[in-house]
């Protein structure tokens, strides 16, 4: 099966105000990859992130979604485009004043006709999926950072989407916990067929998931490589993604 | 034992520094100066070397020491020849001088030309405003979403909010306009007695509470009570990235968060404002029969007839234009926030100040059209 492009960037550029953040990002995430935005701190990948997902405007370039721009369209069209997007924050960034159940319940409220019960039974199923059965009526405040993620993940399944976005998604995560986290990004991709582009410079996530990869330079502000994070590893002739793969140790 | 530094000359270019005692901080320890002028007079120094077997106990500040003994040695182009340090203060010097400072790293601060900053500011402002039109529209066009039954927001936030900025107001709002009332009484009771009229406290009172009054009190105590409340609670929701995912998720946080609150300001601040000018009477009623000894229902009789249905209008007018400033400038600035603790606070406070301002220039503004209409 050839595979399906997802995503385009082309010629990307984006920075805040006169200021470069990266420029020249060029790849394309293919459906069903799993594709990691690796890159030392500070370098843009939450940044790159935002624009993925409509959320800050590209100082130059394109980002295709099959064979539509998504910034030069409308932004009502956009924000059509967006609802085929989960996204998984650093945070969490549940609604801090609602219930586990009602944060993954409106996505569903707003977008569907369905009977309240019905949508109960998909907030159960979504909640269970990701270990949280249960724990319905409990606000973001009670449960701990890693179930906050996990009930984030929740509500970016609630409509299916075809895209999820991770940000960070081990990060602050114990080692068990972040592990869970990369099965169930797994499983997910295998049962759902979704595309899943994640943010992260966790090392052990990044070999565990990743099917293809950018590595984003500080330095020279732009990509300096991209391919399966192991090929990278090994064969990479640049010696900062060398560097970065190895932890420094070898080389 | 003192703590000292001692140079000897070792042979035709070296020297050697032996230090001894202790060098720890708030020891009386010689200065890095002194050494480099001490080994500014040996002439033909290539190397130093150090001897530290008098050395007793050392921290940080030796650390500091030969820092500035390195960096003046290496613009010198003196060799250092560790060997004779501790260990640790070996290997920790090591680590400090491994990654040579980046250049351009350190953060410079240059000061603005004049007309540079005149126009930073003149552009910023301009961009302000065109933020707070957008949000003006923005928030119009949920308010006429909500009128036909097209928005979308929770109805049980409304209520939450209904009962917030409503019922919980209650007994500020009770404490503050008594008390205007009361000292509106007062003043007007000391110039009004001069001529035995003292019977027009009711007509001074009631007059300036209906009209303007009530409106401004409950409008400054919403504002700090209320608005800056939005204005926290919306700006942390920002710092969580709860806005982020409401408009990935496409839900409209205008919608969603302000549409509710400024509803509730609106229904509830022309309530207040009633219940605020009955408090302001009864505060004019305690000074009237309770200082001047006026009979009370000869009081109330005057209040009646001073009070005619336009003024009372024209202060719940007033109310209901507050209720959507103070809705709008909270919201407003908690949508504006930053992404940090302080630029909540920031939030909160730059609320306050809006609000107020904007209904000190509303009064002013309805006074003026109301004297050109003659009502």
């Amino acid at each position: 099966m050839t595979p399906v492009p997802e995503i385009i960037v082309k010629d990307l550029d984006m920075g805040y105000g006169d200021f470069v953040l990266m420029r020249d990002l060029n790849f394309t995430v293919h459906r069903g990859d799993i594709f990691i935005v690796m890159g030392g701190s500070g370098c843009g990948k939450s940044t790159l992130l935002k624009i993925l997902v409509g959320l800050k405007e590209p100082s130059r370039g394109q980002v295709l979604y099959g064979d539509v721009s998504f910034w030069e369209i409308d932004p009502a069209d956009r924000e059509k485009m967006m609802r085929r997007f989960g996204i998984l924050y650093q945070s969490g960034a549940l609604w801090s004043s609602m219930t586990l159940a009602e944060n993954v319940a409106l996505p569903l409220e707003q977008y569907t006709n369905l009977e309240p019960k019905q949508i109960r039974e998909i907030v159960s199923l979504k909640l269970s999926l990701v270990g949280l059965a249960g724990f319905e009526d409990f606000f973001p405040s009670e449960i701990s950072g890693g179930m906050r993620k996990r009930a984030g993940l929740a509500r970016a399944m609630a409509l299916d989407p075809d895209i999820l976005f991770f940000d960070e998604p081990s990060a602050g995560l114990d080692p068990v916990s972040a592990k869970m986290l990369d099965d169930l990004i797994l499983e997910l991709r295998e049962s759902l067929g979704s595309t899943v582009v994640v943010v992260t410079h966790e090392l052990a996530s990044i070999f565990a998931i990743a099917t293809n990869s950018v590595y984003l330079d500080v330095d020279s502000r732009t990509m300096t490589a991209l391919g399966d994070p192991k090929t990278l590893r090994d064969e990479s002739p640049n010696p900062n993604v060398h560097k970065f793969l190895t932890r420094g140790e070898e080389g | 034992m003192e703590s000292q530094v001692q140079l000897k000359r070792l042979t035709e270019d070296t020297l050697s520094a032996s230090l001894s005692g202790s060098w720890k901080l708030g020891d009386d320890l010689p200065t890095a100066e002194d050494f480099e002028r001490q080994v500014d007079a040996e002439p033909g120094v290539r190397r130093i070397s150090f001897d530290t077997t008098e050395l007793t106990i050392w921290d940080s500040t030796l650390l500091i020491f030969l820092m500035a003994i390195y960096k003046f040695c290496t613009g010198k182009g003196i060799q250092l020849e560790a060997g004779g340090l501790p260990e640790g203060a070996r290997r920790l010097l090591q680590l400090a001088t491994a990654v040579p400072e980046r250049a351009g790293a350190r953060k410079e601060f240059k000061r603005e030309p004049f007309f540079a900053m005149v126009g930073g500011s003149a552009t910023s402002f301009y961009r302000s405003l065109v933020e707070m039109l957008d949000f003006l529209g923005q928030s119009t066009i949920a308010l006429l979403r909500f009128l036909t039954g097209k928005a979308s927001f929770r109805r049980s936030d409304l209520s939450l909010l209904l009962q917030e900025s409503g019922a919980q107001a209650l007994p500020i709002v009770s404490l503050i306009s008594l008390l205007v009332g009361l000292i509106l009484g007062f003043v007007g009771a000391i110039q009004l007695r001069l001529f035995g009229a003292e019977i027009f406290v009711a007509d001074i009172v009631a007059i300036a509470m209906v009209r303007v009054m009530g409106a401004i009190m409950t409008g400054i105590i919403m504002a700090g009570r209320t608005g800056a409340a939005f204005a926290a609670q919306i700006g942390t929701m920002q710092v969580n990235e709860e806005i982020d995912a409401m408009k990935t998720l496409g839900v409209s946080p205008v919608e969603f968060l302000v549409l509710p609150r400024m509803v509730a300001l609106i229904v509830m601040m022309p309530l207040l404002c009633v219940y605020a000018d009955l408090m302001g009477i009864l505060g004019g009623v305690i000074v009237g029969v309770g200082m001047l000894g006026l009979n009370p229902i000869e009081y109330l009789n005057r209040t009646q007839e001073a009070l005619t249905l336009t003024t009372f209008g024209i202060g719940l007018f007033h109310s209901a234009v507050f209720g959507v400033l103070v809705a709008m400038a909270g919201c407003l600035r908690g949508m504006q926030c930053g992404r940090s603790a302080s630029d909540v606070g920031y939030a909160a406070t730059s609320a306050v100040v809006t609000s107020i301002i904007s209904i000190i220039v509303a009064t002013a503004i309805i006074t003026f059209m109301c004297e050109v209409l003659g009502i």
